[in-house]
């Protein structure tokens, strides 16, 4: 089991240091000279070099990369240009944001997801299925950004029961705080329990096919441990993978949301970089996402052999 | 029976869809961009099918263009995606070794990035446009067909006829390209068209970002965004571009489901 | 009651297929009586697993019962509520599945797995219920039963899997057991092994068996009376002595004739040259690393054989599974690479690659087994069969064409050219597989298990056109199979193989008549024949 671990810990590196690559060639490629950008137009040849020197521009570009990689390594994501604060500290900040709603959703939308798509199956072709079958679909079809701005016109604008703006973190006032999340935990689990009922539903039909489902009702098992002992823990692994996927990927930052719901989030931190050219703050939050998407993977990884056992013999 | 339903309401959306784009590319009954601020803000009438925007521009004819404008994007990007996507697949899968462990470190690592977050970042580096749009979409959804073609061709190798092939003294290449890319085709045809979904919802929300298609040309995305002010005041201008979105993906998912079933028990 | 009672009656039973309005099932009528063994013989498509599945209400979702009735002991099944059929489950009728690699939970411990019918049916304690687990694993020869309750299904072998499946039914002492295929997937040695353990332990707690098989050997070895079906109705029915002897019905009688059988030796005239020959050809596999920085192993699946295939004869490769006779044949055909020895063909050594093995390939094919997976779903029979001419030099396009024709002729499928392999029968695409390797007139034809996934009857028909073809083109072949009794009826010589080392050969009816080795022995003891 240990080895497994170890392996699978050992798979990912290769991996983070070409994503730490791709994040800084991606980031050498923006066309501008970025100490012309952090001085402005006014500044001479002499503090351009001494600039240039100081960041370390000046070296061959393997150089820069590790040196780079170092920095990174240690923590240090160098400073935003907007406002010259240390990046990393903002981005942990504005995760915390996202990571609480996404977090939140998520577990809500499995909780809903697994069982529906387990009895869904369960009742293959019947009216039962093709209800939570359709319903899965409908909701997954519904563009994010939409549902959001929907639900806030109904419970916001038109109702009245929830603020329309801003946030207001759990840790100061968990009231009101939870008043601000409401609305984008909804909007989010309603879409992702539609994407994980339709994983659920389809890997439990594969596994009800297979033959020691027949020989435990053979055995005489009712069907309730049919479905939780023998079906549920092997139909599971798809919708975990599923779940993993779509939790590293949100995590990244549920963008359209946070702009919907103006909540201070990793995401809109991301765009509003963007917009303003702080390419420190861009690397950074790139980097991030990517690191938390390959840790998210790897747990999920790691939680396989729970699941299916041949796993950790390979 | 219910296969049948999938089949049809997906088609039926989708072909309204793109008759809708097609039309758009031709005609719409005003045009999309021409501004009258006298007729600002209406609602659904005779005249304007869905009302119009702050800038008294036609909703119902931007609504086209944007099916027009989206779709096309959408279009080059799935054709962009699959094309590059396969070519990597099949020669990761195929000749094995260390090829294959540096294409899939590459496409793990690209992977890593939401889809959204590099066409993010690919966009941030070409600048906005449309070309630049569909390269940065492009490359962000190629690495999901490197996986599965690569997958497909691994488990096709072990078939017998490719064995078969081998033995008849055909050389590599073309055991390649005329026994193992032609049954790739089914599960690249399934997931291309999710992936049409998956890229039509990217570049909406790019737009609704305001980093994808810009203003004025219109795109569902950025029509949404436009409306957030108005959203009590002129209902409808949130409502339509939503809906055309929400409709146009349920039709692909519908479609692509009823596909993946037909394709599902000839799979090899 | 005495011990001739009828246990179970099946009486007029119907199924249909929903979808399709198929009657899968039709009037079919037999009974079970206490304590004995019945087989239900037919072949793919003749209703037994239904019939069979139709007792325990175990129909999957698309077949329903349409008209009859299947008592026991008076108690009418079919109607029975679902929970007095639950509790019937296990307890009373067990049933053991056809395929070992997923008829164990992967996700359970065989332990746990063992004991949930123990302990839904019966109010043993635990340690109760572990006692007679370890006594049943090891009753069924599981060589570590206390290891064996604590692991993994996917740690044991398709035959210890069987054979745990059957210690997990038997444990609950049945009174039927309904085995529905239960060694098909198994080599012929295990196949003997697990069928013998299953009779003794019916015998021993009285337990009748219901056998479903298409295989009239293992009939003939085991079973005391027999149900023939084909299509769906029961076309004979009586003691297996009397229906494999004297068969009545036209059917019973094309399956008893299918059964191969000796032919007459072929007098060969002249003395024939050496075409093919492995001198010393040796195949090792490199066994998978374990982690990054673990040590690969290498595992010898063939170990320095010798051996010469002349014009014209067929020489058999048997051994069981794992004993390398794949790995040989393809050796020999340099589709794998040999890490030691060399092959002569028609005196010149083959090299591995080079124009010389290109003109090699011209000369030798290759028959597969698994007719559904040997040819390319997306191309066209006439299409499949006219490839290999494509690398034939100074062929007109015209030529190819007319001996497209001609092959699918000798083979029985004129006119298919235009078809896919999926519109296909099982037996129809090996003839197809053998057409493609005929159709450049080889020298050498390796036919890897050609009949092994086929149809008893149809099994025959191959065979028989294998030989005639044989007969007409006159080409050697290296037939490799677990299956003895296919042997019996083609080869001239047999070699027999166990761990990639060849332990006797000879001679076909040396060999038979006269083994010399024990594994020869032991293979020719669990064959099922007549």
């Amino acid at each position: 089991m240990l080895a497994y671990i170890a392996r699978r810990v050992a798979m990912t590196l290769p991996t983070l240091l070409l994503v730490a690559l791709a994040v800084f060639v991606l980031m050498r490629l923006i066309p501008g000279d970025p100490v012309l950008l952090m001085l402005g137009d006014s500044a001479d040849a002499t503090q351009l070099a001494e600039a240039r020197r100081q960041l370390g521009l000046d070296q061959p570009l393997p150089l820069q990369f590790v040196h780079w990689l170092g920095q990174v390594l240690t923590g240090d994501f160098g400073n935003s240009i907007s406002n010259s604060q240390p990046v990393l500290p903002l981005i942990l900040e504005r995760f915390q944001v996202s990571a609480s709603i996404v977090l939140v959703a998520v577990l809500i939308a499995a909780l809903i997801a697994v069982p529906a798509g387990l009895i869904a199956a369960w009742k293959q072709n019947q009216p039962l299925d093709v209800m939570i079958v359709g319903g899965a679909t409908l909701l997954l079809s519904v563009p994010s950004f939409w549902l959001g701005l929907l639900l806030l016109l109904g419970f916001g604008m038109k109702l009245g029961w929830l603020p329309v703006v801003g946030y207001v973190p759990l840790t100061e006032d968990l009231g009101q705080g939870l008043l601000y999340i409401v609305l984008p935990i909804v909007t989010l689990a309603l879409i992702e329990t539609g994407v994980l009922t339709r994983m659920s539903r389809a890997s439990a039909i594969e596994v009800l096919r297979l033959e020691y489902v027949t020989h435990a009702r053979a055995k005489g098992s009712p069907e309730s441990q049919v479905l939780l002992r023998h079906v549920l823990p092997n139909a599971f692994a798809p919708t975990l993978t599923l779940i993993g996927l779509v939790l590293g990927h949100l995590l990244g930052g549920i963008a359209v949301l946070e702009t919907v719901f103006t909540l201070p989030g990793l995401g809109r931190l991301l765009v509003d970089a963007i917009f303003a050219r702080d390419y420190p703050v861009v690397q950074g939050v790139l980097l991030f996402t990517a690191l938390i998407y390959v840790v998210i993977n790897l747990l999920v990884d790691l939680c396989y052999p729970l699941f299916d056992p041949r796993v950790a013999a390979q | 029976m219910k296969l049948r339903a999938n089949a049809l309401i997906g088609g039926v959306l989708i072909g309204a869809v793109l008759v809708v784009a097609l039309i758009a590319a031709l005609w719409t009954p005003y045009d999309p961009l021409a501004i009258d601020l006298m007729s600002k803000l209406k609602a659904p009438s005779a005249a304007h099918w869905l009302g119009t925007d702050e800038f008294g521009r036609d909703v119902a004819s931007r609504a086209m263009a944007g099916a027009a404008s989206s779709g096309f994007i959408a279009l080059f990007t799935v054709v962009g995606a699959v094309l590059l996507g396969t070519v990597v697949g099949v020669l990761a899968g195929f000749v094995r070794g260390w090829t294959d462990r540096l294409l899939m470190a590459v496409n793990d690592a690209l992977l890593a990035f939401p889809g959204i977050l590099l066409a993010l970042a690919v966009m941030v580096i070409i600048g906005a446009s449309r070309v630049g749009l569909v390269i940065a979409l492009t490359l962000a959804y190629a690495p999901s067909v490197v996986r599965v073609v690569r997958g497909t061709v691994l488990s096709l190798r072990e078939k017998e006829y490719v064995e078969a092939s081998r033995m008849i003294g055909n050389p590599e290449w073309v055991t390649m390209v005329r026994h193992v890319l032609p049954n790739c085709i089914a599960p690249v045809a399934v997931l291309a068209t999710s992936m049409f979904g998956w890229v039509l919802l990217s570049e909406s929300a790019l737009s609704f970002l305001g980093l994808g298609v810009a203003p004025p040309a219109p795109t569902w995305g950025n029509m949404l965004s436009g409306a957030r002010s108005y959203l009590e005041s002129a209902v409808w201008l949130g409502l339509a571009p939503g809906l055309c979105i929400a409709l146009t993906l349920l039709g692909i998912n519908l479609a692509g489901d009823a596909l993946r079933d037909r394709l599902d028990p000839r799979m090899p | 009651m005495s011990a001739d009672a009828t246990f179970l009656t099946v009486d007029g039973l119907r199924l249909v297929a929903e979808r399709s309005g198929n009657t899968v099932v039709n009037d079919v009528s037999f009974d079970v009586k206490r304590g004995e063994f019945l087989a239900i013989v037919g072949e793919s498509g003749s209703g037994k697993t239904m019939a069979a599945r139709a007792i325990l209400g175990l129909l999957p979702p698309g077949i329903r019962h349409a008209g009859g009735h299947i008592t026991m002991d008076g108690t009418e099944l079919l109607t029975l509520a679902p929970e007095p059929l639950r509790k019937l489950r296990g307890a009373t009728i067990g049933m053991v599945f056809q395929e070992p690699m997923v008829s164990l939970n992967p996700a359970m411990r065989i332990g746990a797995q063992m004991a949930e019918g123990l302990k839904l049916h019966t109010s043993l304690s635990e340690l109760q219920i572990r006692e007679r687990i370890l006594a049943m694993l090891a009753r069924v020869q599981i060589r570590d039963p206390q290891r064996c309750i604590d692991a993994w299904p996917h740690e044991f072998s398709g035959g210890m899997r069987q054979r745990i499946m059957l210690a997990s039914v038997m444990l609950l002492k049945p009174a039927l057991l309904i085995a529905d295929e239960p060694t098909t997937a198994l080599d012929t040695l295990t196949q003997g092994e697990v069928l013998d353990l299953m009779t003794e332990l019916a015998r021993e707690q009285g337990t009748a068996v219901l056998l479903i098989t298409h295989n009239l050997g293992l009939v003939a070895r085991y079973a005391k009376r027999v149900v023939v079906l084909c299509k769906g109705e029961r076309v004979e029915m009586g003691a297996t002595d009397q229906v494999l002897r004297a068969p009545i019905h036209a059917y019973t009688r094309q399956l008893v004739d299918a059964l191969p059988r000796r032919s007459p030796t072929i007098a060969r005239t002249g003395t024939p040259m050496p075409l093919i020959e492995a001198r010393q050809l040796s195949v090792s596999f490199a066994t998978p690393k374990r982690g990054w920085l673990g040590r690969s192993g290498t595992h010898v699946a063939v170990d320095a054989v010798d051996l010469t295939v002349h014009a014209g004869e067929t020489v058999a490769v048997v051994g069981g599974s794992g004993s390398g006779k794949t790995t040989l044949g393809r050796a020999m055909l340099r589709l794998v690479p040999a890490s030691g020895g060399e092959v002569v063909f028609k005196g010149q050594p083959v090299a591995p690659r080079g124009a010389a093995l290109h003109d090699f390939r011209l000369a030798c094919q290759l028959v597969f087994q698994d007719p559904y997976s040997s040819l390319n779903p997306r191309q066209r029979i006439g299409d499949a069969v006219h490839e290999p001419l494509r690398l034939v030099p100074g062929m007109s396009s015209a030529q190819r064409d007319a001996r497209v024709a001609e092959v699918l002729d000798e083979v029985g499928l004129s006119g298919f050219g235009k078809r896919f392999p999926h519109e296909l029968s099982g037996g129809q695409r090996q003839r197809v597989a053998i057409a493609r390797a005929i159709v450049r007139r080889p020298a050498f034809v390796v036919a890897d298990e050609p009949v092994s996934a086929l149809d008893m009857s149809i099994q025959a028909q191959v065979l028989a056109l294998f030989q005639s073809l044989q007969k007409t083109h006159g080409f050697a072949c290296l037939f490799i199979s677990h299956d003895l009794a296919a042997v019996e009826q083609i080869a001239d010589r047999v070699v027999v193989i166990e761990a990639g080392r060849i332990v006797e050969q000879g001679t076909r009816d040396a060999v038979f008549d006269a083994p010399q080795h024990a594994y020869t022995r032991a293979l020719l003891a669990a064959a099922p024949v007549l």
